[in-house]
């Protein structure tokens, strides 16, 4: 953690956004995180992201649980609304949420802690049920904020710091999304931006649940020898299956690529996101195959990363529910009051 | 590219933009500190070791470092200004205690080596502060009755009093150098002749140019040449001027020839030049300090003629032209057509360029000359054609400033040194540098790494009205402590250094997402052009060196573009592993004396 706060002064070439705004509008507070933290380039990743897809700041609600990671809305976005919630509730928090305001930009950000051991039933239902945001799991395979006990997320066999090995199966968050129904799922890896950027950028465009598990290195309680959540292990085991780009609208594709190798799948506002084959038998597309693949790999010791599977036409709670189309707070009282004989009309209709 | 030889002393000190384009690489950083500290006399001796004359400078440096400061780069874009390290520099030499008897005493033995000094400028009075403490003999000869040069003979007295002037070449001269007044050396042969080990020729350039127009012989009692006329007014030879006075030049002269005649009676005084505003030479200050005053300055107009009626001066001519530049950018000044227009007055100063003489110099005694009429030098050494003779100063390289004039004589110093100690001028010692970790604790250092947001102090001015009452008033009053101390704050500390370790690295990113300048890149590696338009910002200052690093896990670099960097430590704060750290770079510049020598001392044999 650094005391002194970020100096106001930036690049004389910092650009702008097309709503006015440079990269440092859409910092936080500065980070009381352990030095090097694999949760604060996360953040990072997140503010270029928001940057990048001009976001408007006052448009996004982050909510999170308990943990270093739950603490990390705090040092991103800090013109946007927050909200830190009971350990591992951030799930049902964000549901009602986004239930009453539909309108805005969800970002869920949990730990593995958070999510895979108490949480883990409401993360489960808020997948189901196709909530419409962005959750991401910062990984470090540890409760880091309680000084590093193994999370259900570390593998059977990897050793803590301490050097006892953990004897219980882990939970592969990804794996889980898949098999709950989530309708964008991503892996990454904290300490590689250029993947991780684009899939932020996807996982916001994208409207329905998006998930990405963000193997996210503890350098206080899990960066030893041992680890299979270090950096030295991921960087050596890491398996990127495709590349993104993500072309907003108004920019001009100009990069060329060998036929064949690239995917362009058009998202709902327009714009372009760019598929880059990297493992030549992947296909994002097909929900079972890829929980077979990632299960496989898994076996023999790999991360696999990349975007993992996305549906192109997700349905997400308010269309199952049929709500309204605008966010309750913009109802007026005609709509809400809507008088005797509709109620009347209503209640004949559960007769 | 390769990855960047930080054990270079030049490379570290490079980042140190002020330090590096001063003549005398004066460690300001170091004395900035010291000022936010009050601790005044420190900070003027650390200046006085590097430029001899900080209570003069601090008031009429010509001030290199400011342009180069790293603090104009990083500001926001509607006002971007250099930290004021000139006036900080006054305010070591006005706030400070008494310091004498800090200063080096003389010698307590002479070394029987006899060095003369022709005119006692500041070059000369530099090689005297620095030989005389080794043991030297040194003996400063110059025509007019006291010491100082130009300092003393040139500068208005309402921008460097007298006092400044007696009290730092009273320093010099009490280190057992001995100061021949009113001898004005009127043969190099003579003087050759009476057996000095080496001489220094600091003589300036002494001579104002003249403008030879139609009228200048049948005006020529009210048309002086600038230069002699500022000396006649240091000198109170000359204390009135006529009501209407026409000054002639854009340079610094001329702007002290306007000054003065503003307050010695002058009631219309404008400066007419030839050129555009910007291309005047004058700096900036300068032109702003006149036009306060009241001065107009009149461009591109060139003068034709002095007119004249019985043996008085009434006015002159001048033709309109206009500036048009040529496909290669060059620019030549083109007469409009328009009528020449013509100005009345009593009094013209003719500040058009200043130029060197060497009458006194006879051409056979082995000094060879350039066809410029220059002496031929070894730029490094200083030293002519004949090799006990050096030349430094406006004597070496035309009329320049005093801050060259005390580099130039640190560098003959040098070369006198190794010379009577029959060793070869060329071989110059390398700097001694020393890098020293400023951490402290987890996030404590040594130096106050918060960056202050203020914008340039203003040096309070003395009312105008008072000012222009008389012609040895100081206009400019210094800082006062408070203000210094917050001007202080603007310094970045640049000579902390980021010192990169690669083999400490876990390539985390961290020091990339904290640093507020996005100073930071971890890339695969390519050629410095091409590695330059692919970092986290674009490195477009070419004069600003990208420092890389290679031996990382993942066979990236580290790339560093030291351009805008705050040094404010907060990548080392952020780094888990130390392998970024802040290391104070201090450069020990090598001056005269046992450590610029090849033998260091007497090593006796063993048997
Ligand atoms: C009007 C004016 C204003 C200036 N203002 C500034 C300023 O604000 N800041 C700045 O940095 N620079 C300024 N300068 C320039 C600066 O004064 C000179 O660059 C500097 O003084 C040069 O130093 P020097 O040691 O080479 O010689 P000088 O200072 O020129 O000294 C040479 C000395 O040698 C003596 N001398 C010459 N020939 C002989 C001889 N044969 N025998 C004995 N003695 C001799 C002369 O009398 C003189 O005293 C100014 C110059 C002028 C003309
Ligand atoms: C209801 C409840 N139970 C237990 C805790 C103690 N606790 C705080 S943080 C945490 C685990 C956090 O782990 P994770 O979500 O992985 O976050 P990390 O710190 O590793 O980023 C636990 C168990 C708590 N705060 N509240
Ligand atoms: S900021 Fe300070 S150290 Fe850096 S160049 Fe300017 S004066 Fe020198
Ligand atoms: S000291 Fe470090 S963090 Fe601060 S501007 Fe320089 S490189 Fe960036
Ligand atoms: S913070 Fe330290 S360990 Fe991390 S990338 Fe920077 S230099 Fe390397
Ligand atoms: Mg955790």
């Amino acid at each position: 953690m650094t005391y002194l706060a970020k100096p106001r002064l930036h690049h004389p070439t910092l650009p702008k956004n097309r709503r006015g705004y440079t990269r440092r509008d859409y910092e936080g507070a500065i980070s009381t995180l352990c030095a090097g933290c694999g949760h604060d380039s996360i953040s990072a990743a997140l503010i270029q992201a928001c940057f990048e897809l001009d976001v408007e700041p006052h448009r996004v609600a982050k909510l999170s649980g308990i943990g270093c990671s739950s603490k990390t809305p705090t040092y991103f976005l800090g013109n946007s609304h927050g909200f830190n919630s009971v350990h591992g509730r951030m799930p049902s928090v964000l549901t009602g949420a986004n239930l009453a305001n539909r309108d805005l930009l969800y970002l869920g950000v949990s730990g593995d802690g958070d999510s895979a051991s108490i949480g883990l039933g409401q993360f489960a239902h808020c997948m189901r049920r196709g909530v419409n945001m962005v959750y991401i799991v910062e990984n470090n395979g540890v409760y880091g904020l309680t000084k590093g006990q193994f999370s259900a997320t570390a593998d059977r066999g990897s050793k803590s710091k301490r050097g006892v090995v953990n004897t219980d199966a882990a939970i592969d968050m990804a794996q889980l999304a898949l098999q709950l129904g989530a309708s964008f799922v991503a892996r990454s890896f904290s300490g590689d931006k250029e993947q991780l950027v684009p899939l932020i950028k996807a996982a916001i465009e994208h409207r329905g649940a998006a998930f990405i598990d963000v193997v996210s290195p503890c350098v206080a309680f899990n960066n030893h020898a041992g680890s299979t959540k270090s950096y030295d292990y991921v960087r050596e085991h890491n398996e990127a299956v495709n590349r993104l780009d993500v072309m907003v609208p108004r920019a001009a594709i100009s990069a060329q690529y060998p036929p064949g190798s690239v995917r362009a799948i058009t998202l709902h506002d327009g714009s372009t996101m760019l598929l880059h084959k990297l493992a030549a038998d992947y296909d994002p597309g097909d929900r079972i195959r890829a929980m077979n693949y990632l299960a496989e790999r898994q076996a023999q010791g790999q991360v696999v990363t990349g975007l993992l599977y996305a549906e192109a036409e997700p349905e997400d709670l308010h269309a199952s529910l049929n709500t309204v189309s605008g966010p309750l707070n913009a109802l007026g009282e005609r709509e809400l009051c809507p008088g005797a004989a509709a109620l009347e009309k209503f209640n004949a209709s559960l007769r | 590219m390769k990855a960047t030889d930080i054990g270079n002393p030049d490379y570290f000190h490079k980042v140190v933009d002020c330090q590096w384009a001063c003549p005398s690489h004066t460690p300001v950083p170091e004395y900035i500190r010291l000022i936010a500290a009050g601790r005044y006399g420190d900070a003027y001796l650390v200046n006085w070791k590097s430029n001899v004359f900080p209570g003069i400078l601090g008031r009429t440096c010509d001030r290199p470092c400011e342009p180069a400061c790293r603090r104009s780069r990083v500001e926001d874009a509607d006002a971007r200004e250099p930290v004021a390290i000139c006036r900080l520099k006054r305010v070591a030499a006005d706030q400070k205690e008494d310091i004498r008897a800090r200063l080096p005493q003389p010698a307590a033995q002479r070394n029987g080596k006899r060095v003369a000094c022709v005119g006692a400028g500041p070059a000369s009075l530099t090689v005297a502060r620095d030989l005389a403490p080794l043991g030297y003999e040194v003996v400063v000869l110059d025509g007019e009755q006291r010491a100082g040069g130009m300092i003393r003979s040139q500068i208005p007295k309402f921008r460097l009093p007298e006092e400044v002037i007696d009290e730092e070449v009273g320093y010099v001269l009490d280190l057992g150098v001995e100061f021949r007044g009113g001898q004005y050396v009127s043969s190099l042969r003579a003087l050759l002749a009476e057996g000095w080990d080496a001489v220094f020729v600091g003589c300036g350039a002494p001579r104002g140019r003249d403008l030879e127009l139609p009228g200048r012989r049948e005006a020529a009692a009210h048309i002086h040449v600038g230069i002699d006329w500022l000396a006649s007014v240091s000198f109170g030879h000359v204390t009135r001027v006529g009501k209407r006075v026409i000054v002639l030049g854009g340079g610094n002269t001329a702007m002290d020839c306007c000054r003065s005649a503003k307050r010695l009676g002058g009631e219309d005084v404008k400066v007419i030049v030839r050129s555009g505003f910007e291309e005047m030479k004058a700096s900036p200050w300068e032109k702003e300090d006149a036009m306060h005053e009241g001065i107009p300055i009149l461009n591109f107009l060139v003068p034709k003629a002095f007119l004249h009626e019985g043996g008085k001066l009434t006015g002159m001519t001048f033709e309109k032209v206009q500036a048009v530049y040529d496909a290669n950018g060059r620019r030549s000044l083109i007469p409009t057509g328009e009528p020449d227009q013509a100005f009345a007055c009593d009094e013209v100063l003719v500040a058009v360029g200043q130029e060197n003489a060497f009458p006194w110099i006879e051409r056979d005694l082995g000094i060879e000359f350039d066809r410029w009429g220059m002496p031929k030098l070894d730029p490094k050494t200083l030293q002519s054609t004949l090799p006990r003779v050096f030349f430094g100063g406006d004597a070496a390289l035309g009329p320049k400033n005093i801050i060259w004039a005390v580099a130039h004589g640190h560098d003959a110093a040098i070369s006198i040194d190794r010379h009577c100690h029959g060793e070869d001028v060329a071989v110059r010692p390398p700097p001694g540098v020393n890098l020293v970790s400023q951490k402290m604790g987890i996030h404590e250092w040594s130096y106050d790494n918060e960056i202050a947001l203020d914008r340039r102090y203003r040096v309070p001015w003395r009312d105008v009205n008072v000012a222009l009452k008389s012609i040895k008033v100081e206009v400019e009053l210094g800082f006062d402590a408070k203000t210094a101390f917050r001007e202080a704050q603007r310094c970045l500390n640049c000579d902390v250094q980021t010192v990169f370790s690669a083999k400490l690295c876990i390539e985390c990113d961290a020091c990339v997402d904290i640093c507020p300048m996005d100073c930071i890149t971890f890339t695969h590696g390519g050629e410095e052009q091409d590695l330059r338009s692919r970092l986290r910002a674009p490195a477009a200052n070419l004069a600003q060196a990208l420092y890389l690093a290679d031996g990382l896990k993942t066979g990236r670099v580290m790339v560093k573009d030291e351009d805008v960097c705050l040094h404010c430590g907060l990548c080392a704060e952020r780094c888990p592993t130390g392998a970024w750290d802040m290391q104070k770079f201090a450069l020990d510049v090598t001056h005269a004396g046992p450590g610029c020598r090849d033998r260091r001392a007497p090593v006796r044999k063993v048997a």
